[in-house]
């Protein structure tokens, strides 16, 4: 079975260039449905197993250079939890269904506002009252039909989050309230897993990282009990769509550092922006 | 006498910015409470405190050549 794929990978690999000229083989979606089908494997399994053989799935040809083949390949074997599928988790589901990363699980249970469309990259005037986390879901397989998505309509709450995240190699907050983010922390880290925290308001927003061992949330709202009465400046900022991108772009750089293991910069630091005057800078929470 | 600080006031604290935020006179020994307290800023909405780029409080003292950012946290998502 093993020899078989092998022998039909190496069959309908083409020669291809780089634009730098650097030459590689490549598998084309056709390839890689048509090979899933004759061998009733998933189409991820045919890419993961031809990026074992260095031959690049083509939808990800532009990775290649800054990823290599194995990071490739660690990243479609990976699972992120997105929760919150609205500003913030739209564009960060998004992207990580276009660099590759192999499972995707998307929770929010909430639907579509008109005042969202100013910001949620999945909401259309066709979708409003639609429930978010099927929007999400639908508009991912659209982009990359090999990735797993699993979709939740439903809010993260103690008593399903740690069966929502199961499996997962990352979390990602992008929630819109504080005590689910404090939900999300408990369920992580009580699993074990990595978390990236990102929020915005108007110009401006904040990103870190909370490993299960590190004191978190804590660091930058105050302690939960009183945090989850705390307003956030965003009640007053309103949310603006290149704050929500931009944070999510960075959500993303930080999430695929984590899967691919070369470094996590943010764990314990406060990266905060502001675009009124394009401020960036990271601060030390401990 | 006074020193020289250079304040950052973000996102909701932004009104409450001096004139010449990078240039900003203290005397020296005082609290970031106090300071912020002069400048009308809510002492509850200043959560986040970085002196140097490193998470202080509002007691910390303050003795002039700093780099003062307070931080307002956002929660949208």
């Amino acid at each position: 079975m093993k020899n078989k794929r092998i022998e039909s990978l190496e069959k309908v690999a083409t020669p291809r260039k780089f634009p730098d000229g650097a030459t590689y083989r490549s598998i084309s979606m056709a390839g890689t449905s048509q090979l899933a089908l004759e061998l009733g494997v998933s189409a991820r399994e045919i890419d993961i197993s031809a990026l074992d053989r260095d031959i690049v799935p083509e939808r990800y040809a532009r990775n290649m250079k800054s990823f290599t083949t194995r990071d490739q390949k660690t990243l479609l074997e990976s699972c992120v939890t997105v929760v919150g599928n609205g500003g913030l988790g739209g564009t960060v589901a998004e992207t990580l269904a276009r660099i590759g990363v192999g499972s995707l699980i998307l929770i929010d249970g909430d639907s579509f506002e008109e005042s969202n469309l100013n910001r949620q990259l999945f909401s259309t005037e066709a979708l409003i009252d639609q429930p978010k986390a099927v929007a999400a879901a639908d508009r991912i397989t659209s982009v990359n039909a090999t990735i797993q998505v699993t979709h939740h309509c439903c809010n993260l709450e103690d008593g399903n989050a740690h069966k929502l995240i199961a499996g997962s190699d990352v979390t990602a907050d992008c929630l819109d309230n504080l005590p689910t983010r404090f939900t999300l922390q408990k369920a992580s880290q009580t699993a074990g897993i990595p978390m990236v925290s990102a929020a915005v308001g108007g110009h401006s927003g904040h990103l870190t990282t909370i490993f299960p061992e590190d004191r978190g949330l804590e660091l930058i709202f105050g302690p939960p009990e009183e945090a989850v009465n705390l307003k956030g400046a965003e009640q007053s900022l309103g949310n603006l769509p290149f704050t929500v991108t931009t944070v999510a772009a960075l959500e993303c750089a930080e999430i695929v550092k984590i899967i691919l293991q070369k470094d996590s910069p943010l764990r314990n630091r406060l990266l905060i922006i502001d675009l009124n005057d394009y401020t960036f800078e990271t601060l030390r929470l401990v | 006498m006074s020193e020289i600080i250079d304040l950052r006031l973000f996102a909701t604290l932004q009104k409450f910015n001096p004139v010449s935020p990078d240039t900003f006179a203290i005397t020296p020994g005082v609290t970031v409470r106090d300071m912020l307290e002069q400048l009308g800023v809510p002492i509850e909405k200043a959560k986040l405190i970085f002196v140097n780029g490193l998470k202080k409080d509002l007691d910390v003292t303050l003795k002039g050549g700093e780099r003062v950012g307070i931080f307002p946290p956002v929660g949208g998502g």
